[in-house]
């Protein structure tokens, strides 16, 4: 269960090359979950690759933020990959597939436009399952200190003695 | 050298909180020579402890014992557990407090007087006035060294002030300035000066901020007559037949039960702990609670009219840099019915960090309408709205017994629906605050709800004759004369202005009386 840069022991081509073709964001492979362009990779441990494909998927689709990458959003919900948490969120994924079937979809993760996931997810917006993933994001995306800086936020500054003399009154546009 | 006291002591002050009300109590009462045992649920944290890091502080630092909710306020339903914002530790939410030293205004001791029947609002003037607490403000203003008070400067204004400033300026308001704080614009009183580093409700790593965890609690154990327990959690007080309190029992951290006798005792454990602590402590004698004869332990909860608004630009403001809460607007403090309602507000700029930003700009909320304000946080400026609020007998603390503490006692449950008085200052207090920000060239704002209660008040309630609340002027129940209100619960009326430096004033004041009295044999 590890995230990693790069998919050790594989080529990109060879990664491809055993990829389903679940989701145009994500590609499938036996037992792992991975960019198209490789640029990072999660083994599941409890959940079906394509479960958690599509739970990033959704991560995603409730908090847009394009200029943050998928990595940040697996990194997110990683820990619904466990043994107490998986049959839930199994469960939860079915609910979402089967909305978005009713919608005329094959499944969530094969809506290929946001506008039409982002319909599927306001149709279950009252569920437990979409709040207990909303809520879980507040903390599990923002608090991430590796995004901080796509937002501009500094994060800590005692260490660097304030801003006091690091701009603390530097607006110039007044 | 801090004092050591024996359980069976019963000649001790017993006080039940360290915060602005119980610390400062704790230590003035040590200087004039009295024996004091603090009993604090919290630890003890000091600025090389406290951490720029918004939630791993919120842990830290943050009550989070069960409590429950329910009311239409939307804290009720979007932080359902969570009515609260404050502090358990040594010194309490003075490390979290934003430092904001603002005195009552003087017809606002008077808001049943002054502001006449409010339909559904149980108003009462209180029992003292502006006269009888200036010299307790001066000795409160000193003891804090708040800015634009004692010759002491203002602080300069930041990126979010100025930004502020401006606007408020374009609109013709007047009273506009870097606020009277409890921050050092110099060193002052042995502590260092602002940096201007953020992270004011985390704690100030550089004690620049008045705390009373590192200025009154120290100071009253080095007189050796103070003794601060740390991790013991007031369960009961209890009673002799004469109806006198003789001590509390608590529990230490690790769950033993200990009984501290003592000669007067304090409850000042802000306004969920100390009338929880009053209802849990009912006995054969007092059964509604203690304190409790005119049914007004817990009841008239208030926790100021609160919101907030904030607003993107486009160009960069960064209002995370430099103090917290770095200025205010006073102009709609002022009582004018004229706006469609009674008492007044308090413009002040705040700033979140992202993590908090992301849990507080509009709880619940998804999809790119929310996300797209993140986008521009870099670009975002923000000011809290504080106003009065009306006390109401319906929003009360209640004991809710079917939920438990981890100590086994019955949770406090927190009812507050919000009063149409406080609703039309609210609306109107957003107005006002999208105007500042568009006199600035805001490109879209933002009106975003109140928060988990920081400023809560009013469910220990002074009052002059006893039918009509919990504590008489000197915060001392009508009910028994050994047991005392010391912290913001025993507010009448919640005013406009940030509590803290009345709680401290208020304080001050309480010890000098009970030490004139004890003195007397009267106590």
């Amino acid at each position: 269960m590890t995230l990693q840069p790069a998919i050790r022991g594989l080529t990109r081509r060879q990664l491809l090359s055993r990829a389903s073709a679940a989701g145009a964001s994500l590609v499938i492979g036996a037992g792992f979950v991975a960019a198209p362009d490789a640029a990072w990779a999660y083994e599941t441990a409890h959940l079906r690759p394509e479960t958690f494909a599509t739970l990033v998927r959704m991560a995603r689709d409730i908090y847009p933020h394009d200029r943050i990458p998928d990595a940040h959003y697996v990194i997110a919900v990683k820990g619904y990959d466990s043994a107490e948490a998986a049959p839930g969120i199994a469960e939860g994924i079915a609910a979402l597939d089967a909305a978005a079937q009713a919608g005329g979809f094959p499944s969530y993760l094969d809506t290929g436009w946001e506008r039409d996931r982002v319909d599927i997810l306001r149709s279950i917006e009252d569920s437990a399952f979409f709040q207990t993933i909303r809520g879980g994001l507040v903390t599990g995306l923002y608090n991430q200190k590796a995004v901080w800086p796509i937002f501009g936020y500094e994060g800590e500054s005692y260490s660097q003695g304030g801003y006091i003399e690091r701009g603390f009154n530097d607006i110039d546009w007044l | 050298m801090a004092a050591s006291f024996e359980l069976t002591d019963d000649s001790v002050v017993v006080i039940i909180g360290t915060g602005a009300g119980g610390g400062v109590l704790a230590n003035e009462l040590a200087q004039k020579g009295v024996r004091v045992v603090a009993l604090e649920a919290g630890g003890r944290y000091l600025p090389e402890d406290y951490v720029n890091d918004e939630w791993e502080s919120f842990g830290q630092l943050a009550w989070l014992d069960p409590r429950t909710t329910s009311g239409d306020w939307r804290v009720a339903r979007d932080f359902s557990g969570l009515p609260a914002w404050i502090v358990k530790a040594v010194g309490g939410t003075t490390t979290h407090w934003a430092g904001a030293s603002l005195r009552f205004q003087a017809h606002e001791w008077k808001a049943a007087t002054t502001y006449g029947a409010v339909e559904g609002a149980n108003l009462l003037d209180w029992p003292i006035d502006a006269a009888e607490m200036e010299p307790w403000y001066d000795l409160a203003e000193k003891k804090l060294g708040v800015t634009r008070t004692n010759g002491i400067a203002g602080l300069p204004g930041n990126n979010n002030y100025l930004l502020f400033e401006k606007g408020a300026k374009a609109l013709g308001y007047t009273e506009v300035h870097t606020g009277r704080m409890a921050i050092n614009s110099a060193e002052y009183d042995g502590r260092s000066f602002c940096h201007q580093t953020g992270f004011c409700f985390q704690g100030c790593k550089w004690g620049a901020k008045w705390s009373a965890a590192y200025t009154d609690i120290p100071r009253g154990e080095a007189t050796g007559n103070l003794e601060v327990r740390e991790r013991a959690h007031a369960a009961r007080i209890l009673h002799d037949d004469a109806g006198r309190v003789t001590g509390v029992e608590y529990f230490d951290r690790d769950g033993n039960l200990h009984f501290q006798r003592a000669r007067i005792v304090c409850v000042a454990g802000n306004s969920f702990e100390s009338p929880r602590l009053l209802l849990n402590s009912a006995s054969s004698m007092f059964p509604d609670g203690l304190a409790n004869s005119s049914g007004q332990v817990g009841r008239n909860y208030m926790r100021h009219m609160t919101g907030s608004v904030y607003a993107t630009f486009d160009k960069p403001v960064r209002m995370w840099r430099g103090t917290t809460m770095a200025g205010i607007i006073s102009d709609e403090a002022r009582h004018d019915p004229g706006r469609g309602f009674v008492g007044g507000y308090e413009m002040e700029t705040l700033a979140l960090g992202i993590p908090f930003m992301a849990a507080f700009l509009d709880p619940g909320a998804w999809g790119r309408e929310f996300t797209t304000a993140l986008d521009a946080y870099e670009y975002m400026a923000g000011m809290w709205l504080v106003g009065e609020d009306m006390p109401q007998e319906t929003n009360r603390v209640t004991l809710n017994a079917e939920v438990k503490d981890q100590w086994g006692l019955p949770v406090a449950n927190v009812h507050f629906d919000d009063h149409p008085n406080d609703i039309a200052m609210r609306n109107h207090a957003y107005r006002q605050g999208r105007a500042v920000y568009e006199a600035v060239g805001a490109t879209r704002t933002f009106p975003t709800p109140p928060y988990p209660s920081t400023h809560n008040l009013g469910t220990n309630r002074m009052s002059e004759r006893p039918g009509d609340g919990v504590v008489n002027r000197w915060g001392q129940s009508h009910d028994i004369a050994n047991l005392f209100v010391s912290d913001g619960s025993q507010f009448t009326t919640g005013a406009a202005e940030n509590p803290t430096l009345t709680i401290v004033a208020l304080a001050i004041r309480q010890a000098d009386h009970i030490a004139r009295e004890m003195a007397a044999q009267t106590l």
